[in-house]
């Protein structure tokens, strides 16, 4: 088993530290919660659409290091995209952290996402990395309802 | 830092630590000499569950290799050689908390199950329509949903003492809600949340002054003080084996006989009948009226060697060094930056429990975790705990014997680490 360090990439503390989009959108067409009762993490996540495409996201809550800054990382990078391309992204980062610790990143298909590629070691971690991913496919896919880890 | 703290707490800590021979004891736990990611094991979760020393193991050895047959059913030898050796454990454990006669012992899975024990029998049988039960606000889930789902089927209602910023009981409120409608006290003996070591000769007496019984949660209090029923006349008391240094999946319900006997059974089966016939059944006396199916033999066998074990040391000397050692730990956590201790009552049992404003207590645990060093982290089962301090969740260092004031400085270094990462 590896150190923590793995885990705790300089991005992730940075992010952790200052999240990005941190904050409330009033009128939103979408906000959905999502919980994780054993830790207690606890975040919104916001957002607005024009047509298909997501033009504004944010965030709010509280929670760990790992699902506060996914959580920021992800509305840094799904600013602009589709919802196809947004549901794609969350797959492939889905894939990555639930992947075997040894497997290769795709560098190239998951951009700053990748610095998560260290949870892949730490298996309990992996709900605390998704957490706010799992409210925001609630929220593009269909009904807003609030997403807990443990259902 | 541990040059900061006063000489004392240090001296204290040495003689007491010299007066159980912690080194000699540690020597007992092999698993305390691993290592994990590389450092040598500090394991500071005993409240979530404790580690067993090689005597009670060998005890579970010795069951199996030379004493494994079914109890209280054969003809043979060794089924006579296994009833003995199950019956004196019952002994053994019921003398350890001061109980009289083996009968007022009830094995079970754990305090869990006791607790249920209690609600689905006397509780269904005295516990009706507008009758309360009064738990504390500091319980562990198992001292309240067993109870939420009594009143749901019953129609009675769980009364809840409140408790006060440092994790006390608030006594005035206990006087309030205990009326001629409270049919139970249900009260934890030591939180496992908080470390708060309740006042429970007050509430027997008080609620034995309006002739309620009284449940002690002893899940907490068994392997880490002396625990005597009788002298405290407490009617339930329930606790786990395996947070007493014995085997998981093995507990214990006293209860007194007086209520015991006018009690329905919990389950039904083998072992707790006289006789059965399609018409009418003929339930067992006391404790197998409690004990249907083959029980956990090995379990309860274990337990008995681990009941020597403690005794052996001494629960007085147990109990003044985990004292010893609370006081230390707490001086120390208070020393490290940012760092807030939630759960500071008069009278403390060896858990501490925090929060540390650099990282949330997931976060902490997996940083101690590079050190070695096994906290737990989360809510303990008791949310509406958190919901009191307005936490989500805690970090909790937890106490055991075997601990060591070497072992409360490498907590306190890999603490400062993770000020470090989260700078």
């Amino acid at each position: 088993m590896s150190d923590s360090r793995a885990l705790y990439e300089q991005v992730i503390l940075d992010h952790n530290k200052k999240p990005r989009n941190f904050k409330k959108l009033e009128g939103a067409d979408h906000s959905v919660e999502g919980f994780n009762p054993l830790c207690g993490d606890h975040f919104t996540v916001h957002l607005n659409l024009d047509g298909d495409t997501l033009t504004e996201i944010t965030f709010e809550g509280s929670g760990c290091a790992i699902s506060k800054s996914s959580a920021s990382v992800m509305t840094t990078v799904l600013k602009g995209k589709t919802r196809a391309e947004a549901e794609a992204l969350f797959e492939q980062f889905h894939a990555m952290i639930t992947a075997d610790p040894d497997a290769p990143v795709d560098d190239e298909a998951l951009g700053k996402l990748r610095v998560f590629a260290g949870v892949r070691e730490f298996p309990v971690r992996i709900k605390c990395a998704t957490l706010a991913w799992h409210a925001l496919h609630s929220a593009l896919t269909s009904d807003d309802n609030a997403v807990s880890t443990e259902e | 830092m541990a040059s900061q703290k006063d000489s004392t707490t240090i001296d204290r800590l040495d003689e007491c630590a010299q007066a159980i021979n912690v080194a000699k004891i540690r020597a007992d736990f092999p698993i305390l000499g691993t290592a994990h990611r590389g450092k040598p094991l500090v394991y500071l979760d005993n409240a979530a569950t404790s580690q067993t020393p090689r005597q009670v193991v060998d005890s579970i050895q010795d069951y199996y290799y030379t004493k494994n047959a079914n109890v209280h059913r054969g003809v043979h030898h060794l089924s006579q050689v296994a009833t003995d050796v199950y019956e004196s454990s019952r002994n053994k454990i019921a003398q350890f908390i001061g109980a009289h006669v083996g009968c007022e012992i009830i094995f079970t899975k754990g305090t869990t199950e006791a607790i249920n024990l209690v609600a689905q029998t006397y509780g269904r049988k005295h516990i009706g329509k507008g009758d309360e039960i009064l738990v504390s606000h500091m319980e562990h889930h198992s001292n309240i949903v067993p109870w939420q789902m009594l009143c749901e089927e019953t129609g009675g209602t769980l009364k809840v003492v409140p408790i006060d910023d440092h994790g006390d009981m608030i006594m005035e409120e206990f006087d309030t809600l205990l009326s001629e409608r409270t049919k139970l006290v249900s009260i934890v003996h030591v939180s496992n949340a908080l470390g708060t070591v309740n006042p429970v000769e007050e509430i027997i007496e008080k609620a034995h002054a309006l002739g309620v019984p009284v449940l002690l949660d002893g899940a907490q209090s068994a392997a880490h003080m002396p625990v005597d029923v009788k002298a405290l006349d407490v009617d339930f008391y329930a606790c786990s084996a395996h947070k007493m240094y014995g085997p998981t999946g093995m507990g214990i319900l006293y209860g007194k006989a007086t209520l015991l006997e006018e009690m329905p059974p919990f389950h039904g089966g083998g072992d707790m009948i006289l006789s059965v016939t399609f018409e009418k059944t003929v339930f067992n006396t006391l404790p197998y009226k409690f004990e249907a199916g083959t029980p956990h033999i090995a379990g309860v066998v274990a337990l008995g060697a681990t009941v020597d074990y403690l005794n052996t040391i001494g629960m007085d000397k147990i109990a003044a060094y985990e004292a010893a050692l609370l006081d230390y730990g707490t001086q120390a956590l208070q020393q490290v930056e940012g760092v807030k201790l939630i759960g500071t009552a008069k009278n403390k049992a060896g858990v501490l429990s925090f929060t540390m404003e650099s990282a949330h207590p997931h976060d902490i645990g997996q940083i101690l975790d590079d050190h070695g060093v096994a906290i737990r982290t989360g809510h303990h089962c008791a949310q509406p705990v958190m919901q009191h301090f307005g936490v989500a969740a805690t970090a909790r260092a937890s106490l055991a014997m075997y601990n060591t004031r070497e072992e409360i400085d490498a907590l306190i270094v890999a603490l400062e680490d993770v000020n470090k990462v989260f700078a």
